[in-house]
């Protein structure tokens, strides 16, 4: 073990732009998958079965297989279905929109029947159409009530990137990878990422619970 | 663009389409190398599996119990360790770190070392269910086994944990499709499983959505099979009127 060769200079020169790229690929992942997330819920939820069953088998068929060989598919089907070849970094952003979208839409689904059913009525009764009631009255509540769950999901999702190693997009993994294979330190900079990776998801599980204690009393 | 299903009747080697799609003498079809590879996926799964319930039960049980503060933080810690790295770096650390710290582990078959990479990363997220489960039983049922004059130990083997079983049965049910599906990770470190078939009969044959389509087939019979497995177990195992069949919990 020799961790001498750790300086700014790695972190710099490989670290950062891998660290750059796994978490803008966790943001707008989950901005779109909890957008895309919620659009399946909602299709699921609305009783009409042509727009249910689509929904349920998009879901369950994405949770159904491993990540890993989303990401592959989409890696080999994005370029044919665009007609040009696309990078890495950009399918795997695609790839994981998609992915995500089918488990963010469980949390949602699960949040929005944690409402209860008065709470439309209310709406309804107050002469709001689906949309004004879904908007104003039961999305906000069924957020609130996601939040420490949907955060979850997100660190599994900052920790799900680093499968994009399987197409090879430069992620934080990616980055201590090559930063070891240069200064051939591999052992090292496998442990280096371990760290980091536990010191970011720990770091952030931390604080998801104490939000989840905060709002647990608000409640 | 055509399909081209006979790929999978090619030979490995010379890529020669072979009757019936099975090589002779010593050669294989990629239909065979798919299910060989089907097989190493499975034996990973089902191994990891094993070592993920025992621990985690082990390190589960030790988060709850009554009056042992240190046994506690360090399952705690146990939990936290392996639920906060990924999969894919507590893989590498498993495949290339352990064996350069360790000499002891320097002759382990690779195998092995994926099986125990992915029955440690499952076994903090069983362990975390065992604790919920074993929470989400009433104190009384404790307080019913140390009336009756039991240890520690005969609490948990007659009286709780028989009952905790039957609750996180379902959690464990989609935990296990989980291990099965990470499973696939294990391609990073070249093992011989579904995935790395997919990547490198892709790369061979350029037929990679036939390919992909039948692995792709393959993980979701698997993970159905999990499932249903787990669902006759729940089914046996239930004792009427106590839980209630599909639910979460409950007494």
């Amino acid at each position: 073990m020799d961790l001498s060769f750790f300086s700014w200079d790695l972190i710099s020169k490989y670290v950062v732009s891998g660290f750059y790229f796994s978490v803008q690929l966790t943001f707008i992942s989950t901005l779109g998958g909890i957008l895309f997330g919620t659009i399946l819920a909602l299709l699921r939820l609305s009783g009409n079965p042509v727009l249910a069953i689509p929904a349920t088998v998009y879901v369950n068929g994405m949770r159904s297989i491993p990540l890993v060989m989303v990401i592959l598919w989409f890696f080999l089907l994005v370029p044919l279905l665009i007609g040009r070849p696309v990078g890495a970094e950009y399918s795997a952003i695609i790839t994981f929109i998609a992915f995500e979208a089918a488990y963010f839409s469980e949390i949602m689904r699960a949040g929005i029947q944690s409402i209860p059913r008065g709470q439309v009525y209310a709406g309804q009764a107050l002469g709001m159409t689906y949309g004004q009631n879904m908007r104003l009255v039961v999305l906000p509540q069924a957020f609130r009530n996601m939040l420490p769950v949907l955060l979850t999901q997100t660190i599994i999702l900052f920790q799900d990137t680093s499968l994009v190693y399987a197409i090879g997009a430069y992620d934080l993994l990616k980055g201590f990878v090559t930063a070891g294979k240069i200064y051939g330190r591999p052992e090292e900079s496998y442990l280096l990422a371990a760290i980091v990776y536990f010191i970011i998801c720990f770091g952030l599980s931390v604080l998801v619970r104490r939000l989840q204690a905060r709002i647990a009393i608000i409640r | 663009m055509a399909w081209d299903w006979q790929v999978f009747c090619k030979n490995t080697t010379e890529g020669t389409t072979e009757a019936l799609c099975w090589g002779k003498g010593g050669d294989i079809t990629y239909l065979q190398w798919m299910f060989q590879a089907w097989g190493w996926t499975l034996s990973v799964a089902v191994c990891a599996w094993v070592i993920a319930v025992v621990v985690g039960v082990l390190v589960g049980m030790a988060r709850t119990l009554p009056n042992s503060p240190w046994l506690v933080r360090l399952a705690n810690a146990w939990v936290e360790l392996f639920r906060n790295i990924p999969i894919l770096v507590q893989l590498f650390i498993w495949y290339f770190v352990v064996p350069r710290l360790f000499p002891g582990f320097r002759h382990v078959p690779g195998f092995l070392l994926v099986v125990f990479a992915l029955g440690f990363f499952t076994s903090a997220r069983i362990a975390e269910q065992v604790r919920a489960g074993v929470q989400a039983l009433p104190r009384g049922q404790r307080y019913a086994g140390m009336a009756m004059g039991f240890t520690t130990a005969q609490t948990y083997r007659y009286v709780i944990l028989p009952m905790a079983f039957r609750i996180i049965l379902p959690p464990l049910t989609s935990e296990s499709m989980n291990l099965l599906k990470n499973s696939s990770v294990a391609f990073a470190v070249s093992i011989a499983e579904l995935t790395m078939f997919a990547m490198q009969a892709q790369e061979e044959t350029s037929r990679g959505i036939e390919v992909y389509l039948a692995v792709t087939g393959l993980y979701a019979l698997s993970a159905f099979a999990v499932n249903r497995i787990f669902a006759f177990i729940e089914r046996k195992v239930q004792i009427p009127g106590f839980i209630v069949a599909g639910g979460t919990g409950g007494h």
